[in-house]
Formats: C-alpha cells, sequence, structure tokens
C-alpha cells in the first residue's frame, strides 16, 4: 500500500492522519511535530461496515458519526451505538474515526473500552500482509498498542450480539461530551436467567481500557440479584489503577466505577426477556 | 387598552427590546477583531516563558534563535527597560498598599510560571514560534510562595525582598464591641469559605497590533480592550510618546469581562518592540497562553461569623478575609479593589450596624488577580448568605421568612450600610416577594419532601444581593489612577439629516451601541435606524472612562441623552428662525419638525441640514447653525449608584456520585431604568452562567510547586449550554434620581449572587446527609467528601 510505503521512506518520522481530532490538537501544541503528514483518510478499504457471517467487519475510517447512526453497528454491536453520543461533540464526530479512536487508545476513550467489552479483533496491517490481534491483547499501555510503527489499523471485527446477550454503557462526565471520569461497558450472556459469560469492561481508571475481572469472577453463574450485584460491586475498585490526579483522585474514582457498576448491572438485570 | 403607555410616543426607544444593529454583522463574519487586522510590514511576537514559579534569570542565550529563518529581533527585559519606565499598581486611598514595579520583561527574576520572559519577533508567528523554542534561558529556581498562610510566615521566602513582606495590604473595619455582642448572642454560627481561582476565557484572547511610524513619531495600537483611553494614557506616559500621538483603537471585542482592562507585561512589551523595529507588531495571546497570562479572580479564604437574637434578627458579622494576588498588583486599577468591596460588601441588603472585617492581600508566585466581572461581590454574597440561611436552621425559619425580617425595609432610604455605602433606594423586599411568587416556592419545597422519600435529593437556594454601579471618581480618579469617571459625546447631524454619535464607552458584544442609539433616537426624535454610533477609537471619540464596572448605560448613557438634548435644543432654534417661530413651540418626531402642540409637521430635519450647510446664505442674519455638539457628564450625586436583586437555584444533586444537574435559576433584579429589556436579560443570563460556572466548573487549580496544571480547555472546564438551567428574569424598575435617565448599572448582577444561591441549594438538597460544602467549585470530589464517600 502507498501509504505504508510512504511511513517506511520516511524514516519513520511521519504520522498517520484519520479524522485529526487527536493528532491535530497534539500538533498545535507542538508535543508532536513528524516531518511528514500521512493522509488516510480517503482509503477505499479502510472504510465501510459490513456484516461477515458470525462477525461484523467496521471499517477504521467509520467516523463517529457514523457509528452513531449505522443499522449494523446498532444490530450487532451495539455498545459502540450506545457509547457514540458521548463521544466528544458533533463537531468531532464529524471527523474523528472509530478506527484513530482505538489506535491512539486514549484509556479514557470510549470506544477502545467498547472494544474491550465486545471481545472485538482489530485487523492491522503492515508491507508483508495483515493480522488479527484480539482486543484483550491489543491495549498495551498509555496511548500504547499491539500496533507498531508504520502499521496501520485496518478495521475492527466484532463477534456479532445473540439471543440471550444483554449489555448496558454509561459514563459519569461533569460535562456532556467530556472524557469521563469513570466510564463502562458491559455485554452478558445469560442463560437460564444466570451469568454465563460477561465483559466488564471499565474506561478513565487506569493506563488503558481495564475489564473488571475479579468481578466478572463473581458474576459468572449467577442470578444478577442485589447481594450478587453489590459483592460483584465491592472487588470492583481492586480491577482498576486509577493514576494520582489531583483533580479526581483514585478514591474517588474507586467509589464512582462501583457505583456505576451497581447501576449497569441492575440496568441489566431489569432487561430479563 | 386605550391608554398611552410611554413606549407608545414617537421615536420612544427606552424600554424597548431594540436587536443590536451589530449582531447581524458579527454573525455574517463581517466583524473586525484584531486578530483579522493585518497591516503592511507587520511582524509577529512569540514569547519564551519561565517553567518556574519563582526564579533567578542567570543567563539567556539567544544566538541560535537570531539566525533563525524569518526571525527579526530577539529582545530581552533590559532591551524593552531602555524605552518604557516601570509601573506600580498602587492607588493613594488604600492605606499602605505595596507593589513592586513592574517592567514589560523581567530583567533578574521570574515570579510565576508562564511569565514571558524574552521576545521573538519573525515574519509569521509559526516562525517566531519556531525560534522562541531555540532561546535558552538558565534559571536558578527560588522556593516559590504558593499558599496564602505560608506567605506571611515570618521566614517565608519575599517575593520582593524591598518591600520587606509579602503583604500587599493590610485593611480593617470596625463598628466597636463586637466580641461583646457575639458573647451575647442567642445564636452564633461560623463557617471556612474558599473561593477557588477562576478566570475569563473570553472567545476572543487578548490580542495587540502596535505600530510606532518613527517618522511622525506616531504611536497606533489595536488593542482588544474595554478602555481605550486608559491605554493611551499609559503608552504615552511610559514610553514616552505625546498623548497627542498615541491612538489606541479596540474594534470588535470578543468579550472582556473586565479582563482586558488590565497592563499585561506582553501587550506593554509589543509597543516597545514596534518602536525597536520601525514596524507593526502583533501579538495574539493563545488559549495556553491565556492561562497563565490573563488575570485569574476571586481566591479568596474567608472566616466569617454571624450573630443572632433569639429571633433570628441578625445582630452582627465577624470576617476575615486573605486573599492572594500573584507577585504584583495589577495597574492601574490594584489587586486590593477586589478584596475592598468583599469587605465593604458583606452584609449590604441587611438592617444589622454591627461588622468587623480584616483583609489581607498577599502576594504570592501566581499570576496576578484582578478585576474580573462582580469584582468581589460572590465572594461577599455566598459568605452572607450562607451564614443567613445557617441562621436560619438555627431557628427554625425559613430561607426567605429570615431575609424578609432582615432586610432593609423598602421605605428606609436613602441609608448607608455598616461599612459607609450609601444606599439611594433599594427594593429588597418587592423584589424577593417576586421571586417567592416566580418559583412558586411553596409548590416546590412540597415538591422536595414527596420527592426525598423515593431518594431524589433536589435542593433550594436564594441569595440576595447588592450591586456597585456607575461609580464615580472616588473609585479609581481620587486614588490617583489616570482612570475617568466621567464620559463623552459629539453628535453631529448629516447634511441628508441622519445623526452620527462617537462616544467613550465602548462596545464588547454586551450592547452598549444599541442602548446608545435607543436613548440618542428619542431624545434627539429621530428614527433610530438612522444613528450610528461609533466607540473605542481615541482620536474620533471624546475621553471618557469607557466600560467597566457596570457604568456604560449609567453614565454613558446619560452623556448621550444630554448631548442629544442639547443637539435639539440647537436643531430647533435654526428651525425656529427657518419657520419664524419660537423654539419652544417646536419639537421633533420621527426626524420632523413638528408643532409641539398638535404633532403636525412642518419641516423635516434633513431640510434643515440642507440649508444649514449648503444655504446657510438663506438663513436669517446672525444665525449659525450648530448642528454638531460635544458634551461631558460625570456623575455628581452618589459616589455609587447601587442596585439589588436576588437569586434562587433549584437543582438535584446525585448523592451517590456528587454529580448536579441544575433545574433553573430565577433572578429578580432592580438596576433602575430598564432601557432595553432584550440585553438587559441578555447580561443577567451570561453573568449567572458565569457565575454557575464558578459554583460548579471553573478552578485555576495549582500544584505545590506554583505550576498551574489544569491551564487549557480540555481539563479547565468552563459552563456549556447542556449543562445551563434555563433562567427566568423579573424585575423592579427604582430608577436612579441622579440622572434624568435614571438606569444603573446590570451587567454584573448576574454573576454577583448565582454561585450563592447554587451554594445555599447544594446544602439544601445535603441536609438530610449532614455534610456541608463551603467551597467553590463544588465539585463532584469535594460534594462527594462532605457526604463521607471518599
Ligand atoms: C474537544 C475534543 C473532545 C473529545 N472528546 C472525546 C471523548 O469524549 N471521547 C473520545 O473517545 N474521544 C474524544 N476526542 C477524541 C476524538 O474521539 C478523536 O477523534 C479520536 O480519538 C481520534 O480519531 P481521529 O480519526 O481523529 O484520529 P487522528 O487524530 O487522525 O489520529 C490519532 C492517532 O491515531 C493514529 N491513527 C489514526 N488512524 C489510524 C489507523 N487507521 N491506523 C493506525 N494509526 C492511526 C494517528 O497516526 C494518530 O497518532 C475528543 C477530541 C476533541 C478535539
Amino acid at each position: 500500500m502507498e501509504a505504508l510505503d510512504a511511513f517506511e521512506s520516511s524514516g519513520e518520522d511521519a504520522s498517520y492522519i484519520a479524522g485529526g481530532q487527536s493528532l491535530v490538537p497534539a500538533l498545535a501544541l507542538r508535543l508532536q511535530a513528524p516531518q511528514l503528514l500521512i493522509d488516510i483518510a480517503h482509503i477505499e478499504t479502510l472504510r465501510g461496515v459490513e456484516l461477515q457471517g458470525d462477525w461484523l467487519r467496521i471499517g477504521a475510517l467509520t467516523r463517529h458519526c457514523e457509528v452513531l447512526a449505522d443499522p449494523l453497528i446498532r444490530t450487532h454491536a451495539p455498545l459502540y451505538s450506545d457509547a457514540a453520543p458521548h463521544v466528544a461533540h458533533p463537531a468531532i464526530r464529524n471527523k474523528g474515526t472509530i478506527g484513530g479512536s482505538i489506535s491512539h487508545a486514549d484509556p479514557a476513550s470510549e470506544f477502545p473500552a467498547m472494544t474491550l467489552a465486545l471481545g472485538a479483533e482489530l485487523e492491522i496491517a503492515n508491507r508483508d500482509g495483515t493480522r488479527r490481534v484480539a482486543a484483550d491483547d491489543f491495549f498495551v499501555d498509555l496511548f500504547q498498542t499491539a500496533i507498531e510503527p508504520g502499521e496501520l489499523l485496518v478495521a475492527i471485527h466484532v463477534p456479532v450480539v445473540r439471543p440471550g446477550h444483554r449489555w448496558a454503557f454509561h459514563e459519569l462526565a461533569r460535562r456532556r461530551g467530556d472524557f469521563a471520569l469513570v466510564g463502562c461497558g458491559i455485554l452478558a450472556e445469560f442463560v437460564d436467567d444466570a451469568v454465563a459469560q460477561i465483559r466488564i469492561a471499565f474506561f478513565a481508571v487506569g493506563s488503558t481500557p481495564i475489564r473488571a475481572q475479579q468481578a466478572e469472577d463473581i458474576l459468572i453463574g449467577k442470578r444478577l440479584d442485589q447481594a450478587t450485584i453489590a459483592a460483584a460491586q465491592a472487588v470492583a475498585g481492586d480491577d482498576l489503577d486509577p493514576s494520582e490526579d489531583e483533580h479526581v483522585p483514585p478514591a474517588m474514582k474507586r467509589h464512582l466505577a462501583r457505583v456505576l457498576l451497581g447501576r449497569l448491572l441492575g440496568q441489566i438485570a431489569r432487561q430479563a426477556p | 387598552m386605550s391608554a398611552l403607555t410611554p413606549l407608545d410616543r414617537p421615536n420612544s426607544y427606552i424600554g424597548r427590546s431594540v436587536p443590536r444593529p451589530n449582531a447581524k454583522r458579527l454573525l455574517a463574519g463581517r466583524g473586525r477583531y484584531v486578530t483579522d487586522i493585518t497591516l503592511p510590514r507587520m511582524l509577529h511576537v512569540a514569547y519564551v516563558r519561565s517553567p518556574y514559579a519563582h526564579a533567578r534569570i542567570v543567563s539567556i542565550n539567544a544566538l541560535a534563535a537570531r539566525e533563525m529563518p524569518g526571525v527579526r529581533l530577539v529582545a530581552t527585559g533590559e532591551d524593552l527597560a531602555k524605552l518604557c519606565t516601570p509601573w506600580v499598581g498602587t492607588m493613594d486611598h488604600f492605606k499602605g498598599m505595596k507593589s513592586p514595579p513592574q517592567l514589560p520583561l523581567p530583567i533578574d527574576k521570574v515570579v510565576w510560571s508562564g511569565q514571558a520572559v524574552v521576545a521573538v519577533v519573525a515574519d509569521t508567528r509559526a516562525l517566531a514560534e519556531d525560534a522562541a523554542e531555540a532561546v535558552t534561558i538558565e534559571f536558578d529556581e527560588l522556593p516559590a510562595v504558593v499558599d496564602i498562610d505560608a506567605a506571611r510566615e515570618p521566614d517565608a521566602p519575599v517575593i520582593s525582598p524591598e518591600l520587606g513582606s509579602n503583604l500587599c495590604f493590610h485593611g480593617k473595619i470596625d463598628t466597636g464591641g463586637i466580641d461583646e455582642i457575639f458573647t451575647g448572642a442567642a445564636y452564633v454560627v461560623e463557617e471556612e469559605f474558599h473561593f477557588g481561582r477562576h478566570t475569563a476565557v473570553t472567545m476572543e484572547p487578548r490580542a495587540i497590533i502596535a505600530d510606532y511610524d518613527a517618522s511622525e513619531g506616531q504611536l497606533t495600537v489595536h488593542h482588544a480592550t474595554q478602555t481605550p483611553y486608559q491605554f493611551q494614557d499609559i503608552y504615552s506616559r511610559h514610553y514616552g510618546i505625546p498623548e497627542s500621538r498615541v491612538r489606541v483603537i479596540a474594534p470588535d471585542i470578543g468579550g472582556s469581562f473586565g479582563m482586558k482592562l488590565h497592563m499585561y507585561h506582553e501587550d506593554m512589551a509589543v509597543v516597545g518592540l514596534s518602536m525597536m523595529l520601525g514596524r507593526p507588531v502583533k501579538y495574539v495571546a493563545d488559549r495556553i497562553e491565556s492561562f497563565v497570562s490573563d488575570i485569574h479572580a476571586r481566591d479568596h479564604r474567608v472566616r466569617a461569623r454571624m450573630a443572632a437574637d433569639a429571633e433570628g434578627n441578625i445582630l452582627a458579622m465577624d470576617v476575615e478575609d486573605v486573599t492572594g494576588i500573584g507577585a504584583f498588583s495589577a495597574y492601574p486599577r490594584t489587586s486590593v479593589v477586589e478584596g475592598n468591596q468583599v469587605y465593604r460588601l458583606m452584609g449590604a441588603p441587611y438592617t444589622f450596624r454591627n461588622y468587623r472585617a480584616d483583609l489581607q492581600v498577599v502576594f504570592q508566585n501566581k499570576v496576578q488577580m484582578s478585576q474580573y466581572r462582580a469584582v468581589g461581590h460572590p465572594v461577599a454574597c455566598t459568605v452572607t448568605e450562607r451564614l443567613v440561611d445557617m441562621i436560619a436552621d438555627k431557628t427554625a425559619l425559613d430561607v426567605f421568612d429570615i431575609r424578609s425580617r432582615n432586610m432593609i425595609a423598602d421605605d428606609a432610604y436613602p441609608c448607608t450600610s455598616p461599612t459607609g455605602y450609601q444606599f439611594e433606594a433599594l427594593s429588597h423586599h418587592a423584589c424577593l416577594a417576586k421571586l417567592k411568587a416566580m418559583m412558586d416556592y411553596d409548590r416546590l419545597r412540597a415538591e422536595q419532601a414527596e420527592l426525598r422519600t423515593k431518594g431524589i435529593h433536589r435542593g433550594i437556594g436564594i441569595a440576595t444581593f447588592v450591586e456597585i454601579t456607575n461609580p464615580g471618581p472616588a473609585f479609581y480618579g481620587v486614588g490617583g489612577a489616570r482612570i475617568s469617571s466621567q464620559d463623552g459625546a459629539i453628535i453631529k447631524i448629516t447634511p441628508s439629516g441622519d445623526v452620527h454619535c462617537s462616544i467613550s464607552v465602548t462596545e464588547l458584544g454586551q450592547g452598549t451601541e444599541t442602548i446608545i442609539g435607543q436613548i440618542v433616537a428619542e431624545h434627539l426624535g429621530v428614527d433610530s435606524n438612522r444613528i450610528k454610533v461609533m466607540t473605542g477609537d481615541t482620536d474620533t471619540t471624546p475621553h471618557g472612562g469607557a466600560t467597566y464596572a457596570c457604568r456604560g448605560a449609567g453614565i454613558g448613557g446619560e452623556t448621550a441623552l444630554q448631548a442629544a438634548k442639547k443637539l435639539k435644543a440647537n436643531v430647533l432654534a435654526v428651525a425656529a428662525a427657518i419657520l419664524q417661530d419660537e423654539p419652544e413651540k417646536l419639537d421633533i418626531h420621527s426626524g420632523w419638525i413638528v408643532d409641539a402642540a398638535t404633532a403636525q409637521q412642518r419641516m423635516e430635519l434633513s431640510e434643515i441640514a440642507r440649508i444649514a450647510y449648503f444655504r446657510s446664505d438663506t438663513l436669517p442674519p446672525g444665525t449659525q447653525a450648530q448642528l454638531s455638539v460635544a458634551h461631558h457628564y460625570a456623575p455628581q450625586g452618589y459616589p455609587f449608584a447601587f442596585t439589588n436583586g436576588v437569586q434562587a437555584c433549584h437543582l438535584e444533586l446525585d448523592v451517590e456520585t456528587g454529580l448536579v444537574k441544575i433545574l433553573k435559576l430565577w433572578v429578580v433584579e432592580d438596576c433602575g431604568r430598564v432601557i432595553n429589556p432584550l440585553l438587559v436579560d441578555e447580561q443577567i443570563r451570561g453573568g449567572v452562567v458565569q457565575g454557575l460556572g464558578a459554583a460548579f466548573f471553573e478552578e485555576c487549580v495549582y500544584g505545590d510547586n506554583g505550576q498551574l496544571t489544569n491551564g487549557s480547555l480540555a481539563d479547565y472546564l468552563v459552563p456549556m449550554a447542556v449543562e445551563m438551567p434555563d433562567i427566568e428574569i423579573g424585575h423592579v424598575e427604582t430608577p436612579t434620581l441622579d440622572t434624568q435617565l435614571g438606569a444603573k448599572g446590570v451587567g454584573e448582577a448576574g454573576t454577583a449572587a448565582a454561585s450563592a444561591a447554587a451554594l445555599n441549594a447544594i446544602n439544601d438538597a445535603m441536609k438530610p446527609f449532614g455534610g456541608t460544602v463551603a467551597q467553590v467549585p463544588m465539585t463532584p470530589a469535594r460534594i462527594l467528601k462532605a457526604l463521607g464517600h471518599i
């Protein structure tokens, strides 16, 4: 691909630019000063939303506003649709792309965490071909992912939700459209009104989106009654790793995460068929 | 509906919601802000700023920067000190006040993080920023004075050793016998309040172009400011350029809120840079620079107590305010005015006479703190109104009842406050009654009780306030500051009978030009669409105070009114000569000379103008038509025109998350004669939003080392439309008798009490849980702490 070649020939002093909604602010602040900007916004293979058997393929260049309105995403990967209205503001959603958001991997971003909750796989291209990385292995550290320098995120592949699946999303933010104080998306599979599988992904609580694994373990095999929810809430804080921040202290993040988890699990419990 | 109201007279514009004639132009993108202006041969400056809050400058190396592409000049504090004399932000009437001399750029040390140190001038801003990165400054870091208590310790590092301490000003008020009153009182409440720093965040940042033309010795400055005359005076005196050779033009201004009336170091430097280069130099603060160099507001810690008798009659207040102002007092208005208004406005709506207060204004290694919309008001209002609510709790009185029991009666004027403010006529009780009806208070209380049983926690808070407007010379002039309290206007009739008014009050988006047009139209007797109002250019308008302290309508408006009347008399004199009638029997309606008694049209104003300008030969001998007038007006009655009002806030608190939904805000306000209801209401709404910003969102947070930790719009939260409630406004009109117009100020009323009403509402919502909050902004973290969750 031309874009991959351009990166190679720049001596790695280049940046891909998709919607520019994270990159341009960084350039304006002089935090980054690449010699070359490679505009990927018109690469056709990175576009489109398509159902491929049990998987939904979402092109990396799908813009936030398209995620918000797309009927296939609404049906098959609904956590993205639920999260989209909380991503920034209309002007930014008109330009920003889901691939840019996931590649940028801001730990406070909605889409990376929903990628984790949905158990999606990320298709990455380099000059030798493409590979798929599971969401659980994709988010490495603060703004760091499995994408190596010069590689491109091509598409997100989401296993489609099935009957028996329930989900919920919410975030706590001081102003609508802000990065959240704490946010969470949950995808659960129920068998006989008991939790068979569950993925709880928090954001803005550490250096990457984080799964609340201890809480998940408690919930598996259980009905979502008040005592079970309380037990999951009790351990949820331990899974998180909020950094010292004088504006939002870690104790507050943990408290809010527990409150949010309780509310979302309550919501899921009430979704009984 | 047959009775005629005052609005049914011809040309009756005062009191009408006339839309702003300049709004269309701005909406159409035809605004001309300083940023839009490009002058031939113009250069751009970028500043290298201090990363330290307090440090000695050891050396500056600009060799590499000077070699960078497009660089025309790299200048340091020493270079500019050769051209510009130092300034000191003190006023004589604040006895004992001190502040160190300031220069455009520092010579040997920096005193806040973000202070500009070196100026780099280049062909474009981008090139200047590139070169600024190549300047290396060696600093020797000094201990930073950040905390207001640590700053006053005997062994604290002294920021300006020549001043001997970090205390800028110490003020005291004591009406006597306070301790005895508190000892004998049935109830005493007390609280420690914290008011965080916040800042203006104008849509248009600070912007300036200085253009020094050595061939004429002429300095022209395009400056985004609300006070061009003040800056004309400052540039003239500090750069030694005769005043007649200094022209300051304030074009369209994108918000100011007091922030753009202070002398900023970068702005002063731009003038010197232009003189050094003989070329125009532009500086536009970017958002990050705005956060570390625009003035901040507030920053007070107030310990206060209030005493009341067994019936809930307030007996006395005892207040101690410590406020941090940065390393300097701002020039030329000083940073003491805020604290001065805090400790003089305490308890202003109430009848009690016993008051003691101590004000300490403290230097610290932060950016300067100074006047911003509603100077001192929200602090005085919040402290007073929270304490009043605490007395209400003790005495089991309703929040309305405690206030009506203690407020000055509407027929008790004129009277004075315990701190010496003279009130001509206020209307606290009328406003309170109107507010209670507007908000349907009893229903809200019943609803609150019912919802509490369902786990929904709503709060209702009210706050009464007094606002300082229309200041006379006692405000600045007597303190030695060359800031005018008078205004001037020139009105002329053009040959086709249009009217041109140039006036010294300025337009910042608040609608000054609109109301001046309304006043001139009404008092001259012409249609308002034939009037053009010009503001903001020291070469073409008379000298005046311009815009500050809510004086535009009251003082500028009265100036326009008197000037229009003078011009009308001149017109009627010529008309009488032409019509061979007596001037007293004539009047002007809609641009026609009419018979005063019958309103019968006699002659068009345009015809008078045609004759006066082109056929003066046909006028009777000795008649010299005076179709232009110049007129000045300075307030001479009360030192200030105080206004009053009351606000109520209704909100819902999520007691698990600390997040707040503001449901509604009501304001009843008395600004005297309302000239334009639309503009008055929008002033109040905008002010309320800034007050709610301070209450819930806005705070400049510093680390222990004096670093601002949230200086960007991603981290510093301004209130946005979604979070703002509907704001319902009512009016009571008590015109001032000091002027013919009767208008007082209104621009700060919204900000004065919104945060106080919000704070009372939050405490009301938290009542079942026992916690209280006495700090703004009321962030989720602070609320959760008060509720015991973290
Ligand atoms: C005011 C504001 C508020 C915002 N609020 C939120 C919010 O609440 N929640 C939220 O999640 N986000 C928010 N954002 C960020 C926004 O969602 C960005 O659009 C998104 O993070 C990046 O997408 P982009 O297409 O604009 O990427 P760009 O800015 O173009 O790129 C971002 C980074 O990703 C890389 N990149 C982009 N696409 C690819 C690709 N296909 N393969 C490999 N690398 C790639 C780029 O090289 C760059 O390093 C906000 C942004 C702004 C300006």
